[in-house]
């Protein structure tokens, strides 16, 4: 019985997820005109394809300790949900829904994928919620931390030197600090401290001088993640500072430069260095060389294509014979298990995120914060491509995670604090239009 | 200063929520060109986005089913432990392949119809080939009912799994298989407007029910490759076959009009110090280029030869698909022409005759005999119609697909009508009867130093005016195609007409 109603449920996840992405889209459409109506029907939404999967879950393996796990699950979902709309009325409610529906994806596969990772991730996330409750009251309370611009900027460069000549070894690259037994990726956070350096630039002034300036720092972070083989991290930060470059100084000159300079970076390192060759290889034939180099990519598209459409129903699939499956492939997993139709949901829901950050970044007035946030926004949605692009063999593998549904400390913490500063920013135009107001 | 104090003012009292505020606080020109970037990264982004998502529909609906059917693939073994493996049936539902659960709950492979269907339904426990490799992921798949789910899971029982039905047909088969006889070789059968494989015949054959046992002599015996499907993997020299590509060749480079040709044959050909002779020395006396082909005359298309262009051959040979990958589902080899510009006038003249380095499979042979009965268009040979649940309900249906196209019509028409010539007056005229019309080519082509080695060939098609079948027939060692395999061509045609 329990085969056939993971069978069924798949489905309804789906249709449960197709209305959140619609409301998502809606949302992003309207703008903050439409009703709480559309908000209530998300959370809805959210705690049935939670439900549902848990349910699912709990009749394939008949474990009733799992039946508990859910109810802190469900707890943690609510009060984060309860608490932000109490302690922020001004911050956007897309986003934080946005968030929990993530994470209630993630529960899902990760505890399907391995309980006890499931049960870690679920404190981890506990914590990170604790911290992004406060991140938005700092944004808006500190105003000094527009000036701390090179702090920002030299403590993410120390930190990547710092674990590129310390760092532990892990999978083929030098890019984590082993403290304990917990294992702290800072390249995670440093990403947060570089929007917030090269916004600092950039608000102070976008003159060809300072333009260069920040490239050459731009460039040094980018040189230590390469040296470090995060070849991931190092396209993220080239890419956002790209962005952030052309839309401060509305140079179109830079991003052609910034693009022919990127090729030129990619064609250097491509020669120079041995891995970025195999995974150039493996991502053009993964086929041929399906024992070592295209491993993963390929076990990733078995997975996804057996999968199919509506996906192979929880439990039903193979999703633990993917490396990395609970990092680098949770994607592959999900579109196994729950379909490819609901992983490219997925996807519309990342979008829609991103886009409502863009949004609020042309409607805020201080230059500082509108970098800020457009900065923030293209770090999430393009580590959203690299890593799915990668498992969908579109792109090069390049070993990032899924923010939010990958397993990972470092990359949930510091995917909350994102979105909690963004949030953080919702509030500050709440109180730019006041002063309008006041005019 | 008062003035915008005012205005500003008045500009909120005139609006009534904050939401209408801020919106014509965005909507102002300078701000709208502030964002111009903005708009620019969220468009770009977002089109990333849907290159993932649009990459990702190509990749199930396109390529996945190819790439899943792969040994790497753990999810086969998953499946196959779930769910009891589909049937393969024949056009007529007549079961060709079927898995026996025992009572023990082991599980048995047969095939009913033992070494008839050997190479074209293939086995599934030694590795796979055929329709059990090609289908094999839509078998242990099972889209059975909710209610018959339901009933198996509480009996624990596996689910069935999808069964595959052919465009086979189990009397063409055993005609094809009865025809061939004992002889080595190759029978096809298609359908040339839609490329649906009738029947395909290799042998020498094996019993894939008794696979395990004889798997171990299989794979030792190299000199007879039993396992492989001579009518799709064999690779043999076309012999006269060919010729039908030289006249094409030579009805292009002439503008399409080849009455003025005259040749009067004396037995053989000389060039240039090169000879070709004609099979068994025959006299051919005075022809024009009909005759010349009806008769299979090997000095008159060595004398065509002589004027004909190397690359020009080479490109026509391209649009017939030597030396291309093919989009059929069937395992299959490429054939390939093997004509370099640098090479001999020797090399050319045997080439054109079909006796140089070239090599060609049954399978490529009957897809251009397909392509001349079917108007110049080239459909793609497929052997699986449907896959259905084991209730009946069609889960995937394969359609008939172009392939390419070889020829224009004209071309195909002159093609027919010398094709005809050779059933009329030439090398096939065992095919004339009074029920129906054929048009074909023969072979004989040599492969040792000996002259009377040879494989018989013959591929054609009936009835001339509405082609139904096409059949392509390959007999290993026989002697002439005219001797030996016409008849077998005979028998075949006169068994689809009757059916008809």
């Amino acid at each position: 019985m329990a085969h056939v109603i993971s069978d069924l449920s798949k489905y309804v996840i789906c249709a449960f997820m197709a209305i959140y992405t619609l409301e998502c889209l809606i949302g992003i459409i309207r703008g903050r005109k439409q009703g709480r109506g559309m908000y209530i029907r998300q959370v809805i939404c959210m705690f049935m394809v939670h439900f549902l999967g848990f349910a699912a879950i709990c009749l394939e393996t008949g474990e009733p300790s799992y039946i508990i796990f859910y109810g802190f699950q469900e707890i943690l979902l609510f009060a984060a949900i309860a608490l932000f709309r109490v302690l922020y009325p001004e911050a956007d409610r897309l986003l934080a829904g946005n968030m929990c529906m993530m994470l209630s994806v993630s529960f899902v596969v990760l505890t399907r994928i391995s309980y006890e990772k499931s049960i870690r991730q679920f404190i981890i996330v506990a914590g990170s919620m604790i911290v992004g409750l406060f991140v938005p009251w700092l944004i808006k309370k500190m105003q000094f931390l527009k000036d701390l611009t090179w702090v920002y900027g030299g403590l993410g460069a120390a930190a990547l030197a710092i674990v590129y000549i310390l760092g532990s070894v892990t999978h083929g690259s030098n890019i984590s600090y082993t403290i304990g037994s917990v294992t702290f990726q800072p390249s995670e956070f440093v990403k947060i401290l570089f929007v917030f350096f090269i916004a600092g630039m950039f608000a102070k002034s976008t003159g060809f001088g300072q333009v260069c300036l920040s490239a050459v720092c731009a460039a040094l972070h980018v040189l230590i993640l390469v040296l470090s083989r995060d070849l991931g991290s190092a396209v993220i930060f080239f890419v956002v500072y790209l962005g952030m470059v052309f839309i401060a100084t509305h140079n179109y000159f830079y991003l052609l430069a910034g693009l022919l300079a990127g090729a030129g970076g990619c064609f250097v390192g491509y020669k120079m260095f041995s891995h970025v060759r195999t995974r150039v290889t493996a991502w053009l034939d993964p086929w041929t060389n399906i024992d070592d180099a295209g491993y993963q990519v390929t076990q990733s598209l078995f997975a996804i294509g057996t999968g199919g459409w509506f996906g192979m129903g929880i439990y039903q699939g193979n999703p633990s014979s993917i490396p990395y499956v609970e990092k680098d492939s949770i994607f592959s997993a999900i579109a196994e298990e729950m379909g490819v139709f609901f992983a490219m949901l997925l996807i519309i829901v990342c979008l829609s995120s991103f886009l409502a950050m863009i949004k609020l970044a042309a409607t805020l007035r201080d230059s500082f914060y509108r970098y800020v946030v457009a900065g923030l926004g293209i770090t999430y949605i393009f580590q959203v491509f690299l890593t799915i692009g990668g498992g969908t063999k579109l792109i090069p593998l390049t070993g990032v995670t899924l923010p939010f549904v990958s397993y990972g400390g470092s990359s949930v913490l510091s995917t909350v604090i994102l979105f909690a500063v963004v949030e953080g920013c919702f509030c500050i135009r709440e109180s730019e239009e006041m002063q309008l107001d006041d005019v | 200063m008062k003035k915008t104090k005012k205005s500003g003012k008045q500009n909120i009292d005139a609006i009534e929520s904050e939401d209408e505020l801020y919106d014509d606080y965005d909507i102002s020109l300078p701000e709208k060109q502030r964002n111009l970037e903005l708009i620019i990264v969220a468009v770009i982004f977002s089109i990333l986005c849907f290159m993932l998502i649009g990459n990702l529909a190509v990749y199930v609906k396109r390529d996945a089913q190819e790439a899943i059917n792969n040994d790497y693939n753990p999810r086969q073994e998953l499946l196959a432990n779930r769910n009891v493996r589909g049937r393969i049936y024949s056009r007529d539902m007549d079961v060709l392949a079927y898995t026996k659960v025992e009572d023990d709950g082991t599980e048995n492979r047969l095939y009913p119809y033992g070494r008839l269907f050997s190479h074209v339904v293939g086995y599934s426990t030694k590795g796979k080939t055929g329709i059990e490799y090609a289908e094999n992921m839509n078998m242990i798949f099972s889209h059975d009912s909710l209610g018959n789910k339901i009933t198996h899971e509480l009996n624990e029982k596996k689910d069935w799994g999808d069964n595959v039905v052919t465009t086979l047909d189990l009397s063409l088969q055993q005609t094809a298989s009865d025809a061939l006889g004992v002889y080595s070789g190759a029978v096809i059968i298609t359908e040339p407007s839609t490329g649906k494989v009738l029947a395909m015949v290799s042998k020498p054959d094996y019993d894939p029910n008794e696979i395990a046992d004889i798997w171990d002599d299989l794979v030792e015996d190299k000199e007879s490759s039993i396992l492989l499907n001579r009518a799709t993997q064999g690779m043999y020299p076309p012999g006269s076959t060919f010729k039908i590509v030289t006249a094409l060749e030579y009805y292009r480079e002439n503008g399409g009009d080849v009455s003025g040709y005259r040749y009067n044959c004396n037995g053989k050909f000389s060039y240039q110090g090169s000879v070709i002779n004609c099979y068994h020395g025959s006299n051919h006396g005075s022809e024009d280029f009909k005759k010349s082909f009806a008769k299979s005359c090997n000095a008159s298309f060595a004398n065509i030869g002589t004027s004909l262009a190397v690359g020009s051959l080479r490109k026509t040979c391209d649009q017939l698909l030597f030396d291309k990958p093919l989009s059929t589902k069937i395992p299959y080899k490429q054939s390939s022409f093997a004509l370099k510009d640098s090479d001999t006038m020797d090399d050319l003249l045997q080439t054109v005759i079909g006796q140089g380095h070239t090599q060609m499979s049954p399978l490529l042979l009957n897809m251009i005999t397909c392509a001349i009965a079917n108007k110049g268009v080239c459909m793609t040979p497929y052997v699986v119609d449907h896959v259905e649940n084991v209730g009946g309900t069609v889960i995937k249906k394969y359609d008939p697909k172009q392939e390419t196209v070889m020829m224009t019509v004209e071309e195909a028409d002159f093609l027919k009508e010398i094709m005809e010539a050779v059933v009329t007056q030439g090398t096939a005229t065992k095919l004339i009867n009074d029920n129906y019309t054929a048009a074909g080519e023969t072979g004989s082509a040599e492969f040792s130093s000996k002259k009377e080695d040879s494989h018989a060939w013959f591929t054609g098609f009936a009835p001339v005016d509405d082609p139904k079948v096409c059949v392509t027939i390959i007999v290993e060692g026989a002697g002439s195609g005219g001797e030996y395999a016409v008849p077998i061509a005979k028998r075949i045609f006169d068994k689809c007409m009757m059916m008809q």
